[in-house]
């Protein structure tokens, strides 16, 4: 358990840097998690964490990875639709990185 | 007052000695590099203490530890009792349990037989040594001479907290894989050993997170992953429009609680959210489409996995279990099929029966659960499936054994069919199929490294050592033969291998599931006429 400080406000993060508290979530703080981790966001990695972020407020899990793919491949062209581009933006893996930078819990389970 | 002070102190003793292990217990990130493939496995120098570091993270949330009958607030106050307690128990309980503790020989054949201790080199990984942690306490507590004459005299433990710090340590550096066992001249299940120890940890509060808040997501949501009823149907629903589209047919389903269905499929749920998984998912609808037989998915039972297996705690087991039958029972199934995954196959198979069954209410011809490859490779004997190897010719597939499939009883109702059937379904599907050398498959297959509960990201310095043997037998392969894909049937493995590769320097895409190479290689009906 740690706790950073984001826009001078204390932010509790579990053992493995994510949000304890789901509400606690903001742009400038997924731009300070990301930094921690040498990444810069781009335009293309908050399409990525909005839609995780909409999709977990509907079905409080985060979308299966094919479900993100074809969300991408919408959005940004059929040539950026794919896994490997996902693991581009997020080196870490998709599921995990670019949840944790969504303020989505991480995931459980064989994955 | 005197006496009021005294219970005052002795709460403070107790909660300083909660503090104490919750300090040395705590995680803290290990990294460690993986070591270069040469395609040998050599037996390491000893490396005392080397992975003493590595501890699995606790689970703190209490609302979960209160729904699994554990304590809530850590290292319980009168934790020598209860510990003593449990372990009675447990002996007598688990009769194997009193056997292994009593019979082993220290013939040492165990030792280089396990993937941690060849990854690692800590001493404390060799399963005879990490077995003798609890026969020290047995030893000094549960024998007369023990009782009578104390540890010394039997080369016994005193309970202590350092002990508890060592049994939390390396009983969660174990991956109940039983490879040691199959080496055993005596059958020790060593395994047994680690389930007992965990649930005699969980008994005195150190409980570990990973696993335990698993069981607590698959009783309460039905699943591992807790997805909801509406995310399951999403996932589900969106696999069947992407497949509708793909194959351009409209009459391919994924179907979900559907009534009278003649199978009730369960699988990982990981199957149905993570990738490479779910593209044998894709591979099994196609299977049941061109076989004609109508099955269904449900949302009450949506979790093959069974994560109870991995304590010696049968009431979580058996109500992980519950779902499955209960979804049959309501949707008046014929069958139950289970998908690719290794555990499940264990206690869907071997312990289904002994914990709710008999199943009066399924087809008399399906007694007790099929495997998916059971399935597939009936259906491939009798030429019911169209296929098309060429769609895999890219690939030179070999076969990691599961370790929960390999060292469960079988297969099919034959002999080895464990081995045998899901080859049987590679070569029904691709042309080129080379075995990685025979020490490290079938009965004597390694464990991937992050089976039974050690798959979390706390355990990451333990998956990368523990990969070990596994990585050096593919790379040998590859060398060899040109090897370029795995095909597995565990959703640990696959979630554990396609992170291990790339860490090892090989290709993420080289791991994936069986039935992946079977969506791939079938031919449908309406591709037929294109």
């Amino acid at each position: 358990m740690r706790t950073i400080d984001c826009a001078g406000k204390k932010i509790e993060l579990d053992e493995d840097g994510y949000l304890t508290n789901l509400n606690d979530w903001s742009e400038d703080l997924a731009k300070m998690l990301s930094k921690e981790d040498n990444l810069e966001l781009s335009e293309p990695h908050w399409e990525v964490i909005n839609f995780l972020r909409s999709y977990y407020q509907q079905y409080q899990i985060a979308p299966m990875i094919k479900i993100l793919v074809k969300e991408i491949k919408k959005t940004m062209g059929a040539d950026k639709g794919n896994t490997k581009y996902l693991y581009q933006l997020f080196p870490d893996g998709p599921a995990k990185q670019a949840c944790r930078y969504a303020g989505l819990p991480k995931p459980t389970g064989c994955v | 007052m005197t006496e009021e002070k005294t219970a005052a102190e002795q709460c403070d003793e107790a909660c300083e000695a909660n503090e104490r292990i919750q300090e040395e217990l705590k995680f803290s990130k290990i990294k460690v590099k993986p070591v270069k493939l040469t395609g040998e496995i050599n037996i390491p120098d000893l490396n005392p203490n080397a992975m003493l570091g590595v501890k699995a993270q606790l689970l703190t949330a209490k609302e979960m530890l209160e729904h699994l009958g554990y304590p809530a607030d850590g290292l319980i106050p009168n934790w020598k009792e209860v510990f003593l307690r449990k372990m009675d128990e447990m002996l007598k309980k688990y009769r194997s349990v009193k056997l292994f503790m009593d019979i082993c020989v220290k013939c040492g054949a165990c030792v280089d037989k396990c993937h941690y201790y060849l990854g690692t080199g800590d001493p404390l990984n060799m399963p005879v040594a990490r077995a003798e942690l609890m026969r020290k306490v047995y030893r000094r507590y549960f024998t007369l001479p023990g009782k009578l004459f104390g540890s010394r005299f039997v080369n016994g433990s005193d309970l202590t907290e350092e002990l508890l710090v060592t049994w939390y340590t390396y009983f969660y550096q174990c991956s109940e894989c039983r490879r040691c066992s199959v080496f055993c001249p005596y059958g020790i299940d060593t395994a047994e050993i680690t389930m007992a120890a965990r649930e005699i940890l969980n008994s005195v509060g150190l409980v570990q997170k990973y696993l335990h808040e698993i069981i607590f997501k698959a009783q309460t949501a039905g699943n591992n992953l807790g997805m909801q009823q509406n995310a399951i149907i999403n996932a589900l629903e969106f696999v069947q429009d992407d497949l509708q589209e793909q194959l351009e047919m409209d009459n391919i389903r994924v179907p979900i609680d559907e009534e009278g269905a003649e199978v009730l499929f369960v699988t990982p749920s990981a199957d149905f959210f993570a990738s490479p998984h779910i593209e044998s998912l894709y591979g099994y609808a196609k299977v049941f489409h061109q076989a004609g037989i109508s099955w269904t998915m449900s949302t009450h039972a949506s979790e093959g996995g069974n994560f109870g297996l991995f304590i010696h705690n049968y009431e979580h087991m058996k109500k992980i279990n519950k779902r499955i039958w209960e979804a049959a029972r309501d949707l008046k199934v014929k069958r139950v099929v289970g998908g690719e995954c290794g555990h499940m196959w264990r206690v869907l198979c071997n312990y289904s029966n002994t914990m709710w069954g008999p199943f009066d209410y399924l087809d008399p011809k399906y007694k007790r659960p099929q495997h998916i490859c059971e399935l597939t490779n009936d259906l491939l004997n009798r030429g019911a499936l169209k296929i098309d190897k060429s769609a895999n010719e890219e690939f030179i597939v070999t076969m990691h054994d599961s370790c929960q499939v390999a060292r469960a009883m079988e297969m099919g109702g034959m002999p080895n069919g464990q081995f045998e059937i899901p080859r049987a379904v590679i070569r029904g599907v691709c042309e080129k199929f080379v075995d990685m050398p025979e020490a490290t498959i079938r009965e004597r297959t390694f464990c991937c490294g992050a089976g039974q509960g050690l798959l979390g990201d706390d355990m990451m310095a333990t998956r990368v050592k523990g990969a070990m043997p596994r990585m050096q037998a593919y790379h040998y392969a590859k060398q060899e033969s040109g090897v370029n894909f795995v095909a597995l049937i565990c959703a640990i493995c696959k979630a554990q291998l396609s992170k291990m590769f790339p860490a090892y320097g090989i290709a993420m895409e080289e791991v994936g599931g069986i039935h992946q190479l079977v969506g791939r290689a079938i031919v449908l009906g309406a591709k037929e006429s294109v």
